[in-house]
């Protein structure tokens, strides 16, 4: 019943992509469609001009990331580690940190300019943004200090633990082998 | 768990006082009422000696936190809409509905926003499905830290959620060939966002407005949410804004940094979207006290992202011997399915768990066999069988 429900659903949906149905909804204009789209992809779309080296970004790092982050990347009260934790995603005491884990240098600008700083997410400029994740990055050894990174360089830093993901084999845990009766 | 004890007591203190009283020729005398009762009201209360509330973990950032569903105080598949757990990631936006807007774009023929007067006005349905964080039972991982079944299962619950079918909304807008996923973003202060396959979203994916018959509440994301049935509950994107059709995920924080599950061999499975079946007492749980020897119903929930609960098994011998539970109907695909078991407690030392089977024919597996696959490091979607341990005093603990 569900999958016929399904069926019926992806055949409407083929259906209405010749005209709509219901005509409810307007259309948004172009300057509406770019001040709302924030998201940026690994290969830099999205990404906005500007740019930013780990020396300006050191500065706005200790006033308004170090509190929660420490000083080094550390982590702190508030945070688990942004920096370090090199190869130890195998050991008993894994740290996924921005560098151990992370996949994506794109990902960390899309995250810091949609939700940093905590207290007062979306106010700092696509200049900070790119400045702040300069200095996340060379917290990590993933930069230089006095690397640029802007939307051009930005996608092309290779994050160590980019190959490190694989597709969900679930379920992955076999069922025991009396399964029936008591 | 004081107070659920302490409304056991008095309910069986109840009985006893009207059992006395039957025996005694009824002496009992009805209290005349000295004064009239309160008026009709605008907006119901529960009876002031009601006390059921969710759990939250001390933190210095609540905003940044989550909160637990009672389910010992619980009956029946429905969390009622004020226990239901929260998970916020930057606070509960205050959001007026007349100004909120959805914004459709990407790989469309046509972009579109809507305002929440027109979604209201497109073909609707209503579905009892869980919702479960999937961080949920993380406490079990590693030594057993939760004292009671609250923290230790309380990241789910269970509501009817109305709304519009994603599919009918994406078919207005027309999704282009090569479109395979979409981003769903919110509108809270730190625009929570998640690629979602847009398989998924043609087949049973809302954007749900309402929640147990009213609106949803603004800690689940009034006025307008994401709901994507039997998937982790951060991919359930509340307080929706925006959605781009795209062909490819965007790899945003919540789908890179966390929840990804990582393995013993140091790779971390992504995009680990289902939360498999699982079940767990409820009563008699951690931290509750049997007041002596003799019958006791057990009771329990149990559910499964995949589909409709088909079986579950008690044992009171910590897993040797299993005995089927009886489950409350409707059984519902994707929500939660009630289960009782009747027990003879003869006052000894006794080991509660149960474990449920789903329609595709998956058993849930124990903490030992999640481990020996998943190791200590996956936080996630820990789905393993809960064993209470009844000491010969009565009293439950998580072991």
């Amino acid at each position: 019943m569900c999958k016929g429900w399904s069926a019926l659903l992806l055949l409407a949906a083929a259906l209405a992509a010749q005209s709509p149905k219901y005509h409810v909804g307007r259309a948004p204009t172009s300057d509406e469609i770019k001040a709302w789209d924030i998201s940026v992809l690994p290969d830099g779309t999205g990404l906005p001009e500007g740019k930013g080296s780990a020396v300006e970004g050191k500065a706005l790092y200790e006033s308004r990331c170090q509190k929660c982050h420490g000083a080094k990347g550390e982590g702190g009260d508030y945070e688990q580690p942004i920096a370090g934790g090199k190869d130890t995603l195998k050991t008993p005491k894994p740290i996924k940190s921005v560098g151990s884990y992370w996949p994506y240098a794109t990902t960390v600008w899309d995250y810091v300019n949609r939700a940093m700083p905590f207290d007062r997410p979306e106010t700092l400029t696509h200049d900070q943004v790119y400045s702040a994740v300069a200095y996340v990055l060379f917290l990590n050894g993933l930069v230089g200090e006095k690397d640029v990174l802007d939307a051009k360089s930005l996608p092309l830093i290779k994050m160590p633990n980019r190959d490190g993901f694989v597709k969900d084999p679930r379920p992955d845990v076999a069922a025991p082998s009396k399964k029936k009766g008591s | 768990m004081k107070k659920s004890n302490r409304r056991r007591f008095l309910e069986i203190t109840a009985l006893g006082g009207t059992l006395a009283a039957c025996k005694t020729g009824g002496k009992v005398e009805e209290p005349a009422p000295s004064r009239l009762g309160k008026p009709v009201s605008a907006y119901g209360e529960r009876a002031p000696f009601e006390k059921a509330a969710r759990w939250t973990r001390t933190t210095r950032t609540p905003e940044q936190a989550s909160s637990n569903t009672p389910h010992q105080d619980l009956n029946g598949i429905v969390t009622p809409s004020s226990l239901h757990y929260e998970r916020h990631h930057a606070g509960v936006p205050r959001i007026d509905p007349a100004e909120h807007r959805l914004l459709i774009h990407g790989m469309v023929e046509r972009p579109l926003i809507f305002t929440m007067d027109e979604l209201h006005r497109l073909p609707s349905v209503s579905k009892i499905y869980f919702l479960e964080c999937a961080g949920n039972t993380s406490s079990e991982w590693p030594e057993k830290t939760a004292p009671d079944v609250q923290q230790s299962h309380g990241l789910a619950s269970c509501s009817e959620w109305t709304g519009v079918p994603l599919s009918l909304v994406l078919a207005e807008c027309g999704v282009k060939p090569g479109a395979s996923w979409i981003l769903a973003e919110g509108a809270d202060p730190c625009r929570m966002s998640r690629s979602v396959p847009l398989a998924k979203c043609l087949d049973d994916v809302l954007l749900a407005y309402g929640q147990n018959g009213e609106a949803i509440r603004p800690e689940q994301g009034y006025p307008l949410r994401l709901f994507v049935p039997g998937w982790e509950g951060n991919i359930s994107v509340k307080w929706l804004r925006r959605i781009k059709v795209g062909d490819q995920p965007t790899y945003t924080r919540d789908e890179t940094s966390k929840y990804t599950d990582l393995m013993p061999d140091g790779t971390a499975r992504q995009f680990t979207f289902e939360m498999e079946a699982k079940s767990v007492i409820t009563y008699p749980s951690g931290g509750q006290k049997l007041s002596g020897p003799g019958f006791c119903e057990v009771k329990g929930v149990a559910w499964s992202g995949r589909g409709r609960i088909e079986r579950v098994e008690c044992s009171t011998d910590g897993g040797k011997t299993w005995k089927d539970a009886q489950l409350q109907e409707p059984r519902l695909r994707i929500a939660f399915t009630r289960f009782r078991f009747p027990w003879n407690w003869d006052g000894s030392e006794a080991l509660l768990v149960s474990r449920c089977t789903d329609e595709t024919g998956y058993v849930q597996p124990s903490k030992e066999e999640l481990i020996a696959v998943r190791g200590l490091h996956s936080n996630y979607h820990y789905n393993g069988t809960k064993v209470w341990k009844v000491a010969a005093d009565g009293s439950v603990s998580n072991v």
